[in-house]
This record gives C-alpha cells, sequence and structure tokens, in this order.
C-alpha cells in the first residue's frame, strides 16, 4: 500500500514521457466529464508527452488521443506511475 | 428530410459536408473551426435532402456553447430524418461514445467510419461489418478528404435505420469498451516521422526553436509570392495591359472633368499612377487586385497549410504560457493569426472562447492591435521604400500594443479565464486539392467582401474632395490631427476613409508627401484607432452593442495616446 502511494504523482508532477494509470481526478464534475469525453477517464493508461516551463500546459497522451490541459487541471489528475518507469 | 452530420470536433464533418453538397465550407485540422451550423442540399436519387454540418461535440451532455448547439438541433428532428455520425477511425473507442448516445435516441443513423486510410499507418485494423452487426446501423469506412467511400455512404443513407442496441448509461464505457476489444485489433508500430515532429513540436527545447523556424519561413515564403505575383503578374497586366486601355477611355472623357475623375482619377504628369489618380477603375482596382491580393493570397497559402497540417494547435500550447498574461489562453492566438489575414474572421473565431470576458479581451486586442493583410500590404510598399526598420518600428508598436492592453485587461476586465484545454490532433500532410480549394474560397471571400468597398471607397473620396470636406473637417479636427499627431490636416481624409477600407486610407497618404515619421505615425494610427465597418459590424453581432462601445472607445484613446506618443518620442 505504501509502496503504490509513493507511485502516485499528479500529472502535473509526471516527468515528461513517464507512463501511468490515471486514479484519480479532482477537479469537480467539469474536468471529469471533458476528460470523460475524450475517452481520458479513471483506470486509463496515459502518458506525458510534454510540459512548458513556467507552470505551463501539460500534453498527455491516450490511446491515440492527445490532450493539452492547463497546469492547474494537470495538478488535479493524479497517477499511478507504471513499473516500467523504473529502471 | 433533413440529414444532421454528427461526430466529435475535427473528424472531418464538413470535408463529408463539402463533399456530399459541393457546398465549400472552410475546414482546418483543429477543433472548433465549424462554431455555427452550415446548410446544405444533396441529390439523394431523385429527392433533394438537406444536409447539415453540427458543430462537433464530444457528447450529448454539453460542455459548451457549441456543443449545446449540437444537441439543440438533434432535439429539433422529426420523422424520416438521417444522422450520418462521422466517426474517426483511429480513436474508435472515444468516437463510440457520442455514437452510443446517439443510437439511444432511436434516430435512423448511418456510421461513416472516416480517416480509415490513417488506421493503416498506425497499425488498427477494424471489423467494420462486425461493428455493423453490433450496432445495427451501417458502417462505412470512408476517407472523406480523397472521397474514397463516400459514393457509397450515400448508398447507404437509405438504409439508416434506429438502432436496436440496448444499455444502461452508467454501463456505456463498459459497452464500448467490449465492442473495441470485438471490432478492433491494434498491432505494435513504430512511431512515425509526423508522431516524433508532433511531439517535438510541443516540448520547450524543440518546440520554440521550431516555433521560431516556422515563423521565420512563414514570412520569407510570403514576402516571396507576394513580391512575385505583384512584379511578374500584378504590374505588367496593369501597366502593359490596363493603363494603354484606360489612356484611351481618359482621352474619350476629354482627360478631364467630374465623370473621368470618378472613373480615371487625375492624371499625374499625364499619365495615370495606379496608385495616386484615385479613379475607380485605376486606383479602384489596383488597390485590391493588384497591390493587396497578392499578399493576401501568400498569407491564407502559408496559413492553410498550418492549419490543415495541424500547427495552429501546437502553437496554442506552446503561447499558452504568454497568453494568461493578457487574460487569455493559447488558444486565443487563433483570432490573432486570422486577423493578420482579415479581422472579420478573426472577430468571428473568438467564438471557440469559453467567457464573455476573453472573447471581449481577444476581439479588442485583436480590432487594435493586429493589422488585416491588406493595410500591410500598403504600409510595407509605402514604407519599406525608406527602410526596414521604419516597419520594425510600425509592427513593434503594435505588438507592444497588443501586449500592454491585454496585460492591463486581464487586471481590469471583470470575469473569468479559464485554463486551456484543447484536443490536439495528429500532425496530417495537408491534401492539396482540399488546400487548394480552401485558399480558394478564402481567396473569392477577400474579393467580394474587399472590391466594393474600396471602390466604395475610392468614390467617398472623389466626393469628399470635389465639396471640400475634407478640407472642412480637417480644420475642425487640426487640434487632434495636427497638434497630437503631427499630420497635415489633409490626413484626416484617410482616417475618415480608413472606417471603409483600410488599404484605400493608406493609399490616400501617398499624395500628401509626409515624411517618413509622419507616415510611420498615419500607419500606427490607421491600424488601431477603429476597425473597418465591416470588422465593425462583426464586432457588433459577437460582443454585442454595449461591449463594443467600450470597446470602440478604447481603440480611439489608446491610437491617440499611441500616436501621440510617436510624435513626441520619434526624431
Amino acid at each position: 500500500m505504501t509502496e503504490t502511494k509513493a507511485n502516485r504523482v499528479s500529472l502535473a508532477q509526471m516527468q515528461t514521457g513517464q507512463r501511468g494509470k490515471i486514479v484519480e481526478i479532482n477537479g469537480g464534475a467539469g474536468l471529469a466529464r471533458k476528460l470523460d469525453a475524450l475517452g481520458i477517464r479513471t483506470g486509463k493508461e496515459i502518458t506525458k508527452i510534454s510540459a512548458q516551463w513556467m507552470r505551463g500546459p501539460v500534453l498527455l497522451q491516450q490511446d491515440n488521443t492527445q490532450a493539452a490541459l492547463g497546469f492547474g487541471m494537470a495538478s488535479k489528475v493524479l497517477v499511478e506511475l507504471s513499473v516500467r518507469n523504473e529502471k | 428530410m433533413k440529414i444532421l452530420l454528427m461526430g466529435n470536433p475535427n473528424v472531418g464533418k464538413s470535408v463529408v459536408f463539402n463533399r456530399l453538397t459541393g457546398a465549400n465550407v472552410i475546414v482546418s485540422n483543429y477543433a472548433g473551426t465549424t462554431v455555427e451550423f452550415t446548410k446544405g442540399s444533396m441529390k439523394l436519387g431523385a429527392e433533394r435532402a438537406e444536409l447539415i454540418d453540427v458543430p462537433g461535440t464530444y457528447t450529448l451532455e454539453p460542455t459548451c456553447k457549441a456543443e449545446e448547439i449540437a444537441v439543440e438541433m438533434l432535439g429539433e428532428h422529426t420523422d424520416g430524418d438521417v444522422v450520418i455520425n462521422v466517426v474517426e477511425s483511429t480513436n474508435l473507442e472515444r468516437s463510440l461514445n457520442l455514437t452510443l448516445q446517439l443510437l439511444k435516441r432511436k434516430i435512423p443513423t448511418v456510421v461513416a467510419l472516416n480517416f480509415w486510410d490513417e488506421t493503416k499507418h498506425k497499425g488498427i485494423s477494424i471489423d467494420n461489418k462486425k461493428l455493423e452487426e453490433i450496432l445495427g446501423v451501417p458502417c462505412v469506412p470512408i476517407c472523406a478528404v480523397t472521397g474514397e467511400g463516400v459514393n457509397h455512404l450515400v448508398e447507404k443513407i437509405k438504409e439508416a435505420k434506429p438502432s436496436g442496441y440496448e444499455y444502461e448509461d452508467n454501463q456505456r464505457w463498459q459497452k464500448i469498451g467490449s465492442i473495441v476489444d470485438k471490432v478492433q485489433s491494434v498491432t505494435h508500430r513504430h512511431h512515425t516521422w509526423l508522431e516524433r515532429l508532433g511531439d517535438a513540436s510541443v516540448r520547450p527545447l524543440t518546440g520554440i526553436p521550431i516555433a521560431v523556424v516556422v515563423f521565420f519561413l512563414a514570412f520569407k515564403v510570403i514576402r516571396f509570392i507576394g513580391e512575385w505575383l505583384i512584379g511578374n503578374v500584378g504590374e505588367p497586366v496593369f501597366e502593359n495591359l490596363w493603363a494603354p486601355l484606360m489612356m484611351k477611355l481618359s482621352g474619350l472623357l476629354g482627360s478631364e472633368g467630374f465623370i473621368h475623375n470618378i472613373l480615371i482619377g487625375h492624371l499625374i504628369e499625364g499619365e495615370i499612377d495606379f496608385m495616386q489618380s484615385f479613379g475607380l477603375l485605376t486606383t479602384g482596382l489596383f488597390v485590391p487586385i493588384g497591390a493587396v491580393l497578392p499578399y493576401v493570397f501568400a498569407f491564407y497559402v502559408v496559413l492553410s497549410f498550418l492549419e490543415d497540417l495541424g500547427f495552429i494547435p501546437r502553437l496554442a500550447v506552446m503561447v499558452d504560457t504568454i497568453m494568461h498574461r493578457l487574460g487569455l489562453h493559447g488558444f486565443a492566438i487563433v483570432p490573432m493569426l486570422l486577423g493578420l489575414g482579415c479581422n472579420v474572421p478573426g472577430a468571428l473565431s473568438t467564438r471557440i472562447l469559453e467567457t464573455r470576458r476573453e472573447r471581449f479581451i481577444a476581439a479588442t486586442i485583436m480590432a487594435i492591435a493586429v493589422p488585416c493583410a491588406a493595410l500591410q500590404a500598403m504600409v510595407v510598399g509605402l514604407v519599406g521604400e525608406h527602410g526596414v526598420g521604419y516597419i520594425a518600428i510600425i509592427y513593434g508598436t503594435l505588438f507592444a500594443v497588443w501586449v500592454l492592453l491585454g496585460v492591463i485587461f486581464n487586471k481590469t476586465v471583470k470575469g473569468e479565464s479559464p485554463e486551456i484545454f484543447l484536443e490536439i490532433p495528429p500532425y496530417r500532410i495537408p491534401y492539396m486539392r482540399s488546400l487548394a480549394k480552401k485558399i480558394w474560397i478564402r481567396i473569392k471571400w477577400f474579393l467580394k467582401e474587399a472590391i466594393p468597398f474600396v471602390l466604395l471607397g475610392v468614390l467617398i473620396v472623389n466626393l469628399l474632395y470635389t465639396f471640400g470636406i475634407i478640407q472642412f473637417v480637417g480644420k475642425i479636427t487640426a487640434p487632434v490631427v495636427t497638434r497630437v499627431l503631427g499630420l497635415p490636416q489633409d490626413a484626416v481624409g484617410a482616417l475618415i476613409v480608413g472606417f471603409l477600407r483600410k488599404d484605400v486610407a493608406v493609399g490616400m497618404l501617398i499624395p500628401l508627401g509626409l515624411t517618413i515619421k509622419q507616415l510611420v505615425i498615419a500607419s500606427v494610427v490607421l491600424a488601431m484607432y477603429f476597425p473597418c465597418v465591416a470588422t465593425f459590424t462583426t464586432l457588433v453581432k459577437e460582443l454585442g452593442v454595449v461591449d463594443m462601445l467600450k470597446s470602440a472607445t478604447i481603440m480611439i484613446v489608446s491610437s491617440l495616446i499611441v500616436g501621440g506618443l510617436l510624435n513626441l518620442i520619434l526624431p
């Protein structure tokens, strides 16, 4: 349990290129619904494609969908990092 | 009979629409190009059907204005209507979310599996027959840009029927998951170079240099195409073919008089000067076609290419942080880019922004500080002779105004500016035929909008001079125009005509023999002080009368301040 907790970061904190599974979306119904419309929801594997400097937007990929979301929104998406990331 | 084209944003509904109706709707590789619905008609066997291009929506539980419109339109359907659900084959799972919601409405439906060709590159294989069996409605693979499969889609419209597929709403994603498992198999494959380039374009270390290179190339290409067309097409045609013809007409009209001056204008040293004569058939045609069109064409070639490629949403991500300082988010770069061509589409595209505050800020700074291609072409032609440095002062001033006003608005305008939330489509090599078509639509639109107003502008210039109105208004406004801006009284004529067409207004400056300092000030003030009438009416519609009054006040005041400051600072 503690192990998985340690692996749990927000999308904003993830490193570019890391993969992980979405475990929680804290942004209220609005954010969850917007993401859901793109097929991005709890339980889905995502990859962080990029982040901009100075708390700029974060780009994530799920299947063939890429979405950019503001840093604030990205902080509300909690991700469990995949073991494959640990080299 | 009505046919509704529905689907997620940016899945090619408008391309299908153009295919089926032969109509010309602008399509681009980013979400939200169609902000209001478009109607057209198509032949379906012996009858005609009305085809409606509904704005893209991810869901029937709307999250924004465009989606609300889509859901409303679906609600207005009557018996016998059909929905064509355009689906992105490369994103089947996500697309089916809307599909299943549509099927629940029990409206006869056909599913069009668009981007079928792209699935192969992406290692995706979809069994459309099996999908058809499960959903109980026809599922037709198509590739809308090339037209493959579109005829087959038309045949299948007759077979559209309400689906018998049943599910509980809270089970929707599980159902979708099991459908996708049954009909789709994905094989591992390597990233294509376009995907690598796409990702590199949104990472700061590589993305910023890429954006700089793109802008540099865009600028070079626009200048090259524009100058080439003017030098090799525009000037030869006007100087060698049109001028002799007009000189004959001038002779027939007796080389002077009211009619002569209206049609041909004033002869300069016995010759027609297309920039200075100011007749309807000389300057009136040369300005829009000879001087401005080459640059407008060049601009739209480059913009349309970047749009279809998918560069614009990536640029939106890269500039997001900066745009937040102006109370906007990155996607607000779209009205600014479109505004560089013509402020009217720029103003219309502010609809892609979510809140009234954002739309007000974006529309106002666009109308004030983003010069349209017509104005730019004339200013570059006129000021360029004196050196690139002066052009840099004009653009630099406008850019500073754009940033400064945005920062002030961000601090003062009430309301909310949400964060960016944007789907980033894959890079796609533009399909030349649809690219050419889009450029053609835009050029046609430019000519239709510009020529009548330019002619009207030239006519009014003549009337204003003939009746001494410019001299009269010049005297009244002298304190402002002369003292504050440092311009001669006659320059007020350009400010009057600038309300109709800014390119004609710049043309009016030529005979005044302004100093380079006055030219720079006049160019900046003309760009800022007020939108042209076409932009003005669009802004009134988009912002409402009250917000437009505020916006217009800001325009006039800020142009006087900036013009006055330039007058003080410039040597």
